[in-house]
This record gives structure tokens, C-alpha cells and sequence, in this order.
């Protein structure tokens, strides 16, 4: 049994059909990457797993079970986490806040602590700043800031929406050190990115999403070796 | 770590305490020394020949004797708005949108609690209250006005406003108008079914009415004595208490992080786990039960009630509420305590300056002078940064 299995997923906003029967699955453990162009239909899978718009037809299964009528935050209980796109900072939150939120059904005082430790070691930068406003934070500090607040409810599985974007590259290596760091301490990974070399090089496996339906497969290498994504995806 | 979230909590309930006196100072100086000028430019004018005739003394004389009072009646007025205020301030604050029954939200609260204080007068238990105990009945009213117009508010998000949530804007206001108007008239209907009339009179009972002496003025004629209703000071400290409380529980409790991540980014606060409409039902629970008490709190400083007494106090608290920025919570209190002082000394000094021509009764327009001036000129009220970035 997957960890996350996405059956024929159909999605709409309003009378537009963004996805057109996407399946996948993420096995625990795994690096799976969703690359694609701008309207490809990423970010609206991961709304769709993440109850934040739910598919007119198909399935979503979370370690074997049903969840894809539920709410978003049943979703989430469930042990899906989200690094949502924009990075979502509560602007009017101090950073500490914005951890202690992604924390909110932890109820062990004592858990959400360790969380907190966890995340200024992960980025100390945070710990610098975890009294200020998330609004007036740095575009890189926000994403860091987003990727710990993910990771505060110990999920089963994370979901990253672009966490590259509009980062400079020297912290977009560091975001993918963590993101690399993460899984290799066992948590489980679905990351969506429009810099799709990066995230094939992380990965390992990976689908190619293209206007809402999956046009390849396989292992990251299989993938990053095709010869459309190459001229496509990667500019080789 | 465990120090420091004490000394937070602490730093929760001093540092409104703070603001409170800050603004009811501020406001209060200002307008002190605004009337002060003015009464000083309007000697010899006909406003103080007519006084020194009318009552023997000059205008000058007439403004400051008269200060003190309306001093503390602004205040007391100033955090009745304040307390409704909050109400419109925090459901704009999760949903963007404009409770207008929130008016009547109020008036129930004055009603449930009025005539729980009645059913207690006719059991005769009122009149042979001493001591505290009187405090006691009056706290229980606030808590049963709390009750009935927390659980009215919560229904009517459930059944009139979240139907319509992805609704173009307009739509849920005109459902809080019809809400509004359906509202007074089951007061209304209600009323006069069981009690053949409709306003009522809150019973006397305790020592409310009496008057504490604060100082007395030395004047060359009679000295003039300054005293505060015991109610006012009632009205004050309840209305103190209660916003305190409420910033406590937005800015230090889970649950109130949980509200301010919902009015922020309400997807995001969803994919954290937050049940977002929970904690909107929550956040009119708050509103209601805040607007509810502040109707009792009106009934007891003015005694008499109808079905539409929540109208003008509604409206007054919510130009409070856009004059201070609407959405935050701060504004709102600035809002509600400029407002009611604005109030108290328009009611008091319109007549006399202007001989009578332009009576006290008009002090309404000033505060609607107000809420059109700032929409225009500052439509994110005094506080109000935080709405537009929002927008």
C-alpha cells in the first residue's frame, strides 16, 4: 500500500478542468517530484490532496483510506503536511507564532517545543528573528519559515509547493539541503517545482504533469534522461 | 521559556489597560482644551450674554464647571461603543464583511438581560438585595445576556452568513440587513405577546443610582460639585474588564492565534489543521456575547429599552470601529472612546454655543460627520495599516 495515491483526479475551478484524471502514488520514504510548466495543473494537485479544493471525481487515498471529501484541516490531521505556494506566512504573526500555528494540533507543550528547537537548528536564522512579524521577513527567511512551520506537526508526509520561487540560488541549494536532510531522516516527500532540474536531482521519482493530465513517469534519472523533458523542462 | 510566557501574559493584560488610559486621556485633554478655546472665543458673544442672564454666569465659567461630567459620561459611553464595536471590528476581521444585525445582536443581549432582572424583581429578590449581592444579579444578567446573544450570533453566522461565504460581497450584508430587520421584530413580536408592551424598564435595584462624590469646584457662587453614578463606574469597569479579557484571549491563547490565522490566510490556517469554521463560529460567539453584555451594560446606565434600541448605538459603534480601523481590535477601543467623548460633549455645550439653534439633539450628526469624513479621506481609520495590507 502507498503512503499517498492519487486515483483519477478530476478537478475544476469553476467550469475550468484543471486536472484531468491524474493518478500517482508516493511510497513512504520516498523524494516523488511533480514538475511542469506555469498552468500545468502542479499546484492544483496539491490543493486537491490537501482538501483545499476538493476533485469532482476520483480518489484520494492517504495510507489506504479515503480522504478525499474530507476538510481541509481533517486532511491535515490525518499527517499530510503542506508548504503551501506563495509560502502562506500569517503576516501578522511573529515567526515564533507562525511555528507554534503549524503546531496546533500538537497538544504535548513539550512536543511543540522540541519542534521549535528542531526548526531553529534546521534555519538558525529564525531563531534570530522568531519575534518579528512573518510579514517582514525576507522572501528566503519566509520560505524557511514556511518549510519548519510544515514540518511542526511531525506529517507523515509533506507537500512543497515551489519552494525554490523567487529565491536566490544560494538559498535554494540550502532550501533542497533540508528538503534532502529531511527525507533522509524519514519523512516523506511531494514536491512540486518549476525548477525541474533541481528537483530531478533530488528525487526519486517523478511525474510530468502537463494541462492537468500525466504525460511521464518513472525514476527521477529515467525522467531527467527523456529525451522532451530534456528540451522541454531542463533547456539541455 | 516558562517565565517568559507568563511575563506575556501579564504584558497581555497591562498593556490594554494602558492603551485604555492613554486614549480615554488623549481624547479627554483634547477635546478639554478644544471646548476651553472655544468657550474662551465666545465671550461676549450672545450664547454668553444669554447664560450670564439665563443662570448668572459666564460661558467661560459654564464650560469648565460643566467639564468633569461630561468628562466621565464620554467615558462611559465612549466603552458601551467600544464593546459593540469590537463586535463589527472582529467578524470584519475573519470575514471581511460588515455584520449589520450585529446592531440587534445587542439589543437581544439588552432585552435577555432586562427581563431576567425583571423575572428576579418579581420574585422580590431585588428589592431586599444588600451588600454585594446586587453585583451578583447583575453579573448574572451580563452572563444570561452573554449566553442569548453569543448563541443568537453563532446561529445566525451558521444559517445566514456561511451559506453565502463564497458569495459576491454585497450578498451577505443585504442577508445581515434582512437579518437585522428580523431580528427586531421577533424582539418586537415577542414582546408585546407576553408583555403587551413593547419597550421595558430595567427594575432599580442595589445601589446603581447613588452618586460618589469625587470633588467639589470652589466658585465664587455656589461651589459646583462633581460626583460619578455608581452605575457609570459599573459601566466602566465591566466594559474594562471584558476588553482586557477579550485581548487576552486574541493575543495569548491558542485559540485566539488560531483567529488571527484564519482572519490572515484562511487556507493556510486550514492546511495547519485549524478548523476554520469553528473558529469563525468562535469569533462570533466572542462578538455576540461582548455586544450582548454591552446591552445590559445601556440598560442599566438608561434604563429604558425597545426593539430598536440597538439602531444608533450600533451605528455610533460602527463609524467607532471605522474610525479607528476597521478590523483592529485596538481601533476599535480608540474608535468607541473618541466617539462616546465626541458624543458626551456635543450633547452637552452644541445648545448653549449655539443658544439653543442647534440643539444637543443634533450631536448625531456629528458622529456620522465623522464616519463619512474618514471614509473618504482615511479609509483605514486611525490604526488601520493593517486592514490595507490585507486588501
Amino acid at each position: 500500500m502507498s503512503l499517498l495515491e492519487l486515483k483519477e483526479i478530476h478537478s475544476y475551478y469553476g467550469n475550468i478542468h484543471a486536472l484531468k484524471g491524474v493518478s500517482l502514488t508516493v511510497e513512504e520514504g520516498e523524494i516523488v517530484t511533480l514538475i511542469g510548466a506555469n498552468g500545468a495543473g502542479k499546484t492544483t494537485t496539491l490543493r486537491s490532496i490537501s482538501g483545499l479544493l476538493h476533485p469532482k471525481s476520483g480518489k484520494v487515498l492517504f495510507n489506504g483510506k479515503d480522504v478525499t471529501h474530507l476538510e481541509a484541516h481533517l486532511i491535515h490531521k490525518e499527517g499530510i503536511g503542506m508548504v503551501p505556494e506563495g509560502r502562506g506566512i500569517f503576516p501578522r504573526l511573529t515567526v515564533l507564532e507562525n511555528l507554534e500555528m503549524g503546531a496546533y494540533l500538537v497538544k504535548d507543550k513539550a512536543e511543540i517545543q522540541r519542534g521549535v528547537d528542531r526548526a531553529f537548528s534546521l534555519f538558525p536564522r529564525l531563531k534570530e528573528r522568531s519575534s518579528q512579524k512573518g510579514g517582514t521577513l525576507s522572501g528566503g527567511e519566509q520560505q524557511m519559515l514556511a518549510t519548519a512551520r510544515g514540518l511542526m506537526s511531525n506529517p507523515k508526509i509533506l507537500l512543497m509547493d515551489e519552494p525554490s520561487m523567487g529565491l536566490a540560488p544560494v538559498l535554494v541549494d540550502q532550501i533542497f539541503d533540508v528538503i534532502k536532510e529531511l527525507n533522509s531522516k524519514g519523512t516523506t516527500i511531494l514536491l512540486v517545482e518549476q525548477n525541474a532540474l533541481m528537483a530531478l536531482s533530488i528525487a526519486h521519482r517523478a511525474y510530468v504533469l502537463q494541462t492537468g493530465s500525466i504525460v511521464l513517469s518513472g525514476t527521477a534519472k529515467e525522467v531527467s534522461q527523456d529525451e522532451s523533458v530534456r528540451k522541454a523542462y531542463l533547456g539541455i | 521559556m516558562r517565565r517568559l510566557i507568563k511575563a506575556d501574559a501579564l504584558r497581555e493584560i497591562l498593556l490594554p489597560l494602558g492603551r485604555m488610559a492613554i486614549f480615554v486621556l488623549g481624547a479627554g485633554a483634547l477635546l478639554s482644551v478644544v471646548m476651553v478655546v472655544l468657550s474662551l472665543l465666545f465671550r461676549g458673544s450672545g450664547a454668553d450674554k444669554l447664560l450670564q442672564t439665563t443662570q448668572g454666569v459666564n460661558i467661560f465659567t459654564y464650560t469648565m464647571a460643566n467639564l468633569p461630567q461630561v468628562l466621565i459620561d464620554g467615558v462611559t459611553l465612549g466603552f458601551v461603543y467600544a464593546a459593540i464595536a469590537l463586535g463589527y471590528t472582529m467578524v470584519y476581521g475573519v470575514l471581511e464583511f460588515i455584520n449589520f444585525a450585529h446592531s440587534e445582536i445587542f439589543a437581544l443581549g439588552a432585552f435577555a438581560g432586562v427581563e431576567f432582572l425583571i423575572i428576579l424583581d418579581q420574585t422580590g429578590v431585588l428589592k431586599t438585595a444588600g451588600g454585594m449581592s446586587p453585583y451578583l444579579y447583575l453579573v448574572l444578567a451580563l452572563i444570561v445576556s452573554m449566553a442569548a446573544s453569543g448563541g443568537t450570533a453563532v446561529f445566525i453566522e451558521r444559517v445566514a452568513y456561511r451559506p453565502l461565504r463564497n458569495a459576491p460581497r454585497l450578498v451577505p450584508l443585504i442577508s445581515a440587513i434582512g437579518v437585522s430587520f428580523a431580528l427586531q421584530d421577533i424582539i418586537r413580536l415577542t414582546e408585546s405577546l407576553t408583555t403587551g408592551q413593547f419597550y421595558r424598564v430595567i427594575p432599580t435595584f442595589g445601589n446603581f443610582d447613588d452618586r460618589i462624590p469625587l470633588f467639589s469646584i470652589p466658585t465664587g457662587g455656589a461651589p459646583i460639585r462633581v460626583d460619578i453614578q455608581v452605575k457609570s463606574l459599573v459601566v466602566i469597569a465591566a466594559a474594562m474588564f471584558m476588553l482586557v479579557g477579550l485581548n487576552y484571549i486574541v493575543n495569548a491563547t491558542r485559540i485566539g492565534k488560531a483567529i488571527r490565522s484564519v482572519a490572515q490566510d484562511r487556507n493556510t490556517a486550514a492546511i495547519m489543521g485549524i478548523g476554520v469554521n469553528g473558529i469563525i463560529s468562535f469569533t462570533f460567539l466572542l462578538g455576540g456575547s461582548l455586544g450582548g453584555a454591552a446591552g445590559v451594560l445601556y440598560a442599566l446606565k438608561f434604563t429604558r429599552i425597545d426593539p430598536f434600541v440597538g439602531f444608533m448605538p450600533g451605528m455610533k459603534a460602527f463609524t467607532a470601529a471605522v474610525l479607528g480601523g476597521i478590523g483592529n481590535l485596538t481601533g476599535a477601543l480608540l474608535g468607541g472612546i473618541v466617539l462616546g467623548m465626541l458624543e458626551s460633549f456635543a450633547g452637552a455645550y452644541l445648545g448653549t454655543f449655539t443658544m439653543g439653534n442647534f440643539g444637543s439633539e443634533y450631536k448625531d450628526i456629528l458622529a456620522f460627520l465623522i464616519l463619512i469624513i474618514v471614509i473618504i479621506f482615511r479609509p483605514s481609520g486611525l490604526l488601520g495599516e493593517q486592514v490595507s495590507q490585507k486588501a
